[in-house]
């Protein structure tokens, strides 16, 4: 079965939007879920997170940043190509309940991934205060969905262009500075580089305050089959795929996580450097 | 002394210098007088040892006998009937310890080349187009069969044969199971897979690709829309040895070795996106079909040595005959009695040293082969770069946990009656999903052993 795009379009210079027909998807997707999508027959299978759907046109939207061939590839696409495969919903919906103050941080296209989660935590009553941020304004995406889905929110850039000029983990430091208490903050979530998620977590676990972080390993079937995707929690090993993708950011060993990201490095490089050639090639031909 | 049925006419196979380097079939399969040949030297015997021997009971002799005439289309309608796919079985089966074992024609290794007459018939039927008449009689009655491995095809086959409407779901983009992700394409051609597969839809099975059911379609869904349910969901959930250092890279479960390989064709990368790394030295633990399969995978992709690291000795080694012989000619050296301690790796992560024990057998355990008991103190280091582990597999728990309703033993396996039927009424369930690590014919035989379970409830009705 193919999905139909109907929608593609730049949200920034290396983040962009997709939308695509994947009914069975629309229909019983959960906030926090993802699909496994592939683009032609000889493609790789890419984990991206649903930040959106629509039941009604039977669609779902994909928000995702250029960094490989695949993502590359995708971001050439038109409305009315087609996906080969986009299987989901897949991995466990957060864990959406009345807790009564949430913090959730996005970073970079975790922004994205987060608005849904945002979205069901007001839903279920929670105050949410959310903390985006990126290395520049003009890659800062969603701000206005995620300042109408928040009860609050902050911003802030690497290079100051937009609102703190530093690291969302300041803010966030200087929030939990503000909610001395413990219970006046009942969680924390993020979303966004492993970089940015250790740190994040390293800043909350002074204050022993619950933080959930969004694995984004390297994943191939997202069905617990391959044990690509494992990660270490306390030394126990877990499955992002089957097990997360958000676990307890204070169990996680991110040096791990961060690491294993860059085991085909080497390759992809390879394969963008194909893909431009190639690309090139076809444009000389037209 | 009489040697009844002389020796056995050589398979011809691809030179060891040419093969490591390509994915192609080692093996180059018999022609139409080699495969007479072999046929006619079948002594058919009374009471044909050799299909009691078939888990499926095929019907050897006679099939042997067409052979033998050069009759293949008979040959062919004969083995159809009983098995679906035979271009597969007679290429994996563990013939040695099964139909050929058993064979009097002389001594071991030298029986009748039953697998190889069985893939010689079907691939002639395959290249010269020819296919059995399909007549189905449609009867009322639904029935969902999940997983597309050879229990699922298997099942699926004769369900539609018998005239029920079949939807077969899938939880990956391609049907087939380990025929597909596991078993590489040297020894199993993925086009010959595919065309066994492509017979699944000719006879109007509705195979469903990308669902996995339990996660994105739930399985109380399918107790609600079908009649009745066979899950031949395999044990596909890699195990790994729980010890110090399996987070550094390269190092692979070798599901995921083999999922890269041979799903994704990473063996092809820039022409198909998915990639692989490898180093020079391969340590790959165990002593299985599935770690023959990587190890050899290993050397087709480049590297220089490729070591099975084994606890116990090539004698108790469960793999194939065929696949440990291949694997020793093509310069995989087997390393016998180690078991690794832990594993090593640079500061930026990477795998480069293994730390093993060496081992010595003692008593025989319960699958009466001798254990294997470390010696104290006999810790050495190995240099590596890229480490797969191969320990077996086991049912996904992601399925058992969201069809909780069924009853499972401790180590997964789901459970079922004589009549393969599980706990759940109308729900049965068959192949490695119940038995763990086993093989294709065994799946395939409960398939379709499963199939005439259901066939016989819902023609009650
Ligand atoms: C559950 C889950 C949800 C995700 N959701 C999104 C999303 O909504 N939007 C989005 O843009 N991305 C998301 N990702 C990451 C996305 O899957 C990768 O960016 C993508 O696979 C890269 O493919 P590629 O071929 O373009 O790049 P590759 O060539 O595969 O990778 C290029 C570089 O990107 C890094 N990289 C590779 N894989 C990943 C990865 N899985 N995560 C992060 N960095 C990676 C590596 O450092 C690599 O060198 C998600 C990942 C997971 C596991
Ligand atoms: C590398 C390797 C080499 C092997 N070599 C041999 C050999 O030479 N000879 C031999 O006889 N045996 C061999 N085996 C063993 C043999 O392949 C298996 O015993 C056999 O395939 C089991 O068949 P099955 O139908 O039970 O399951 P599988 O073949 O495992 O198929 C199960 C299928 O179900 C799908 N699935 C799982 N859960 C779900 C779900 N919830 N929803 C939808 N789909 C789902 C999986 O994706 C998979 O495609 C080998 C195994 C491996 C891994
Ligand atoms: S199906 Fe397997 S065991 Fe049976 S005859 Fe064929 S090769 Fe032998
Ligand atoms: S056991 Fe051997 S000789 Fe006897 S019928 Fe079977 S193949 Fe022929
Ligand atoms: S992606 Fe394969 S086990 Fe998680």
């Amino acid at each position: 079965m193919s999905h139909n795009i109907v929608r593609i379009e730049a949200l920034s210079t290396e983040n962009y939007l997709i939308e695509v027909e994947a009914p069975h998807v629309a229909e019983r997707f959960q906030a926090g879920q993802f699909v496994i999508i592939r683009i032609h027959e000889r493609g790789e299978r890419i984990p991206l997170t649903v930040a959106d759907v629509d039941p009604r046109k039977r669609t779902v939207t994909l928000i995702f940043q250029v960094v490989g061939k695949t993502t590359m590839e995708l971001s050439t696409l038109k409305p009315g190509d087609t996906l080969i495969n986009c299987v989901g919903p897949l991995g466990n919906p957060s864990e959406i309940e009345k807790f009564g103050r949430v913090i959730c941080v996005g970073g970079g296209t975790g922004i994205a991934c987060i608005l849904p989660v945002v979205r069901a935590l007001v839903n279920a009553g929670n105050e949410v205060i959310s903390i985006i941020g990126a290395r520049t304004e003009s890659l800062l995406i969603l701000e206005d969905e995620i300042r109408e889905a928040s009860t609050e929110i902050y911003i802030a850039t690497d290079d100051g262009s937009k609102g703190h000029h530093g690291f969302v983990t300041e803010v966030l430091k200087g929030l939990l500075e503000k909610y001395k208490r413990q219970e006046e903050v009942n969680r924390v979530i993020i979303i966004g580089p492993p970089q940015m998620m250790k740190a994040a977590a390293d800043v909350t676990r002074i204050n022993k305050i619950k933080t959930i972080a969004s694995l984004n390993t390297i994943m191939i079937d997202g069905t617990g089959m391959c044990g690509g995707c494992r990660v270490f929690l306390d030394g126990e090993m877990k499955l992002t795929c089957i097990d997360g993708p958000e676990f307890d950011a204070h169990k996680v060993n991110f040096d791990d996580v961060i690491s294993r990201l860059s085991m085909f490095k080497e390759k992809e490089l390879l394969a963008v450097k194909h893909f431009c050639k190639h690309k090139q090639k076809k444009a000389g031909r037209q | 002394m009489i040697e009844i049925g002389g020796t056995r006419v050589p398979m011809r196979e691809q030179s060891v210098e040419e093969r490591i380097k390509n994915f192609r079939s080692v093996p180059c399969g018999y022609n139409k007088e080699e495969v007479m040949k072999e046929a006619q030297r079948c002594i058919q015997c009374t009471g044909a040892p050799c299909e009691k021997d078939c888990p499926i009971n095929m019907k050897i002799l006679e099939i042997i006998r067409e052979i033998a005439f050069g009759n293949f289309k008979k040959a062919f309608f004969i083995m159809k009937e009983d098995n679906p796919i035979p271009a597969i079985t007679g290429r994996v089966c563990p013939q040695e310890s099964q139909c050929e074992g058993v064979c009097p024609v002389s001594k071991r290794g030298n029986g009748i080349n039953i697998g190889k007459l069985e893939a010689f018939v079907a691939d002639w039927a395959r290249e010269n187009g020819v296919k059995e008449d399909i007549h189905i009689k449609e009867r009322p009655g639904k029935v969902a069969v999940i997983g597309s491995g050879p229990a699922g095809i298997s099942c699926a086959v004769d369900l539609r044969r018998f005239g029920y409407q079949v939807t077969l779901f899938e939880a990956l983009h391609k049907a087939g199971g380990v025929l597909q992700y596991g078993i590489p394409g040297f020894r199993l051609p993925t086009e010959i897979v595919d065309y066994e597969i492509s017979y699944l839809s000719e006879i109007g099975v509705d195979v469903k690709l990308n669902f996995f059911v339990g996660q994105n379609i739930k399985f109380n869904e399918l107790r609600r829309d079908f009649d009745a349910i066979f899950i031949g969901t395999g044990a596909g959930a890699p195990l790994f040895m729980d010890i110090e250092g399996e987070n550094f890279k390269r190092v692979y479960s070798a599901n995921e070795f083999l999922i890269r390989v041979n799903l994704m064709k990473a063996y092809k990368f820039l022409e198909y996106d998915t990639p692989i790394v490898w180093g020079d030295t391969v340590g790959v633990i165990g002593a299985g079909n599935v770690a023959m399969d990587a190890a050899r995978c290993a050397l087709r992709l480049g590297s220089k040595k490729v070591y099975i690291l084994y606890r116990r000795t090539k004698k108790e080694a469960p793999a194939r005959e065929e696949e440990i012989q291949h694997a020793l000619e093509e310069g995989i050296i087997l390393k016998e009695l180690v078991a690794p301690k832990r594993v090593l790796g640079d500061k930026d992560g990477w795998v480069n040293r293994v730390e093993l024990f060496e081992m010595k057998l003692g008593e025989p355990d319960k699958s009466g082969r001798p254990r294997p008991v470390k010696i104290d103190g006999s810790e050495f280091i190995m240099k590596l770069d890229t480490f797969v582990e191969a320990l077996g597999t086991k049912p996904n728990r992601l399925f058992l946990n969201k069809a909780s309703e069924l009853d499972v033993t401790s180590w997964g396996l789901i459970e079922v009656n004589k009549s393969l039927m599980t706990n759940v009424e109308g729900v049965y369930a068959g192949g490695d999903a119940i038995r763990g690590n086993a093989t294709v014919i065994l799946a395939l035989g409960d398939g379709r052993k499963a199939a005439k379970y259901i066939h016989e409830r819902l023609s009650k009705n």
